[in-house]
């Protein structure tokens, strides 16, 4: 298996096209025309500043929120025009992680990773149970794990659990939303290996939201930086290129410069299973 | 048909075919609990037909092989398994246990579960004892400098839990009491005292009803609250940073509600009897033709000096209970939404029992008294 794929030059075709998104809150705009293209198979970071949008784009690229203007695309399908059954379909198409967790408090950590599926499909108690178990492995997490509640975990579980959550339906397009953010260096770092062991061992394709500079240079592929209401896009080594004085700000301030430290190295890294 | 059973050289094949997804998963559920088995010392799996597979995919054909293993058969892939068997195979397959814990053994003996019951139950009086110890200093701390009463916030909660509750109480006293009068002029009319209509109405709403209703529905709006309230701060860790500012969160969370009640019950029991007794003068007017001004001379007759106050010196007790009932409940969620629903259900039952427990005390003390 190869380290990050860095799509072709001829990219196959977007599995989510933004086209021209206007979003509005009263009379302030958020996004004015904002364009957002993700090739299938990379780990696409979506980055701005406190404010820009970016949860916004998110929760209007998932379907949760109607945009004033504009498409979204998610395989071809336009969900911003899609309604009830069409649209739960592709919803059930992606999975999602939110900042914090966002678990089921009530719940017990299996029963929070199969909830999609339980919810989907009548399943005897058993498979439920190991099919839960087979996405908590598959994040790191032991068995002891799945009778636990959220409340007994720690910020670096959650974010795994999580991650299971996402992945009980087999989706081949997650999102998301900082999940490195709140998590010790080391803890993110083991997040950042698992996100690169599963995208490319189950060849995902992965879009982040995310502030964690060292993060963005080991796992992203290409970044969209969210400036002036509208997305500017490319590989990293091009946003290292680029004038506009927020992105050079941004990759060029003091915490940029350490973090691409870890950058050189990332292309040679063998894919290891990550503890 | 997501597996087809064929034969090969008179051995057994299961032609995996279709797409194996999770979108499929309780189609591949069916397929694999429900295949055929063949008998036959050795079987073949054979996934050339497969259009695709995922994770959940591998997960049955895991299930599929270990059926036709528990049948006495071996198992091979016919060619090379699929790569997302192999990667559940090797990486996902294995319970994966915790190292050796230091999970504690539980002993189940009844003395055991008797000491146990015991130090809970003992935790349990400790922690309300500690409530109202932390309450009193803050009292106390709030009778010497009034800067620490926090009057706003007092002031807040008369208005949440008094004024915007005036309509409501309004509204429930008078239709009581109408009700009341109503079954009272039926039974009374048969002996021609319907004139006692009004002594029913009086004593019964000035005595117990006003100032009863006026508290149960206060425990149902504001009991709630303060618990919930209350609650979802402690979720948010928002008590620990009142703590940690070095703010008392009983000085900011819980006196300004118990004052605030113990304010406005009184004040809106007053608007209940007032209201009750409008709502009997009504009936009593329109079923047993009692003009308002006879109405007023005989509740003059009917009123004892004390009669009044015996109804709205119990206000002020039950606004405490309901208050620290509340804030208490809600002091103890922890974790989890579910823990933050049993506590606000608890905080308004169990100050609704409690009202009810003070008043029959409070009944028992008047006879006693003769008040």
């Amino acid at each position: 298996m190869a380290a990050p794929v860095t799509p072709q030059p001829d990219p196959p075709r977007a599995i989510v096209t933004v086209r021209d998104l206007v979003n509005r809150f009263g009379s302030q705009t958020v996004h004015d025309g904002l364009d957002m293209d993700v090739y299938p198979g990379e780990i696409f970071g979506v980055i701005g500043g406190s404010g820009a949008g970016k949860s916004v784009l998110l929760r209007t690229v998932l379907g949760l929120r109607r945009p004033q203007r504009g498409n979204v695309e998610i395989e071809g399908r336009d969900i911003t025009t899609l309604d009830g059954e069409e649209l739960t379909a592709i919803k059930r198409s992606y999975g999602v992680t939110f900042q914090h967790g966002a678990l089921f408090s009530a719940l017990t950590v299996a029963q929070n990773v199969q909830l999609p599926l339980a919810e989907y499909r009548t399943l005897p108690e058993d498979v439920l149970r190991e099919l839960a178990l087979q996405k908590l492995r598959l994040v790191g997490l032991d068995d002891t794990a799945a009778t636990k509640y959220p409340s007994q975990l720690s910020g670096g579980m959650i974010k795994r659990v999580a991650l299971a959550r996402a992945l009980i339906l087999d989706p081949q397009l997650l999102f998301l939303d900082e999940p490195t953010s709140g998590l010790d260096p080391i803890a993110a770092t083991a997040f950042d290996d698992l996100l690169l062991y599963l995208q490319q061992s189950l060849r995902l394709t992965v879009v982040m939201i995310t502030h964690d500079l060292d993060s963005i240079f080991r796992t992203c592929n290409r970044v969209g930086v969210i400036v002036d209401r509208r997305m500017v896009s490319g590989t990293l080594e091009a946003m290292l290129e680029e004038t506009h004085p927020w992105i050079r700000q941004y990759f060029h301030g003091a915490r940029a410069e350490l973090a691409r430290g870890a950058m050189a190295g990332r292309h040679d890294r063998p894919p290891v299973r990550p503890a | 048909m997501l597996i087809e059973v064929g034969e090969r050289d008179g051995e057994p094949v299961y032609r995996l075919q279709g797409a194996w997804r999770a979108s499929a998963v309780a189609e591949l559920n069916d397929a694999v609990a429900t295949v055929e088995l063949r008998p036959g010392p050795r079987t073949w799996i054979d996934a050339s037909a497969l259009a695709s597979i995922d994770l959940t995919g591998a997960h049955f054909a895991a299930r599929l092989v270990e059926r036709l293993r528990a049948s006495g058969a071996t198992v091979d892939w016919q060619g090379s398994p699929p790569e997302s068997v192999v990667f559940e195979r090797d990486a996902l397959a294995e319970p994966r246990d915790a190292p050796p814990g230091d999970e504690p053994q539980e002993s189940r003996s009844a003395v055991a579960e008797l000491g146990r019951l015991t130090v809970t139950w003992l935790g349990l009086i400790r922690a309300e004892l500690g409530f109202l110890g932390g309450l009193t200093v803050v009292f106390g701390q709030g009778l010497r400098s009034p800067r620490h009463l926090r009057l706003p916030s007092v002031v807040r909660h008369i208005n949440e839990a008094g004024l915007q509750a005036v309509p409501i109480v309004a509204l429930i006293a008078f239709l009581i009491s109408v009700i009341v009068a109503y079954i009272g002029a039926q039974e009374l009319q048969q002996f021609g005292g319907q004139v006692f209509v009004v002594d029913l109405v009086t004593l019964s709403v000035l005595r117990e009803l006003g100032v009863l209703l006026t508290a149960i529905i206060v425990a149902g709006r504001s009991g709630s609250a303060f618990a919930a309230e209350i609650g979802v701060m402690q979720l948010n860790d928002e008590v620990d940073a009142l703590g940690a500012i070095g703010v008392n969160p009983y000085e900011v969370l819980v006196l300004p509600r118990v004052i605030g009640l113990v304010i406005a019950l009184p004040l809106l029991t007053v608007i209940a009897d007032a209201m009750g007794l409008a709502g009997g003068a009504v009936l009593s007017w329109l079923v047993l033709g009692i003009p308002f001004n006879q109405f007023a001379v005989r509740m003059q007759e009917a009123l004892a000096t004390t009669t009044f106050w015996a109804g709205l010196l119990k206000a002020p007790f039950f606004a405490a209970l309901i208050a620290l009932v509340g804030t208490y409940r809600g002091f103890e969620v922890r974790d989890s939404s579910r823990e933050l629903g049993r506590r606000t259900t608890q905080a308004v039952v169990e100050s609704i029992f409690m009202v009810l427990l003070i008043d029959a005390i409070f009944a028992v003390v008047y006879w006693q008294l003769d008040f």
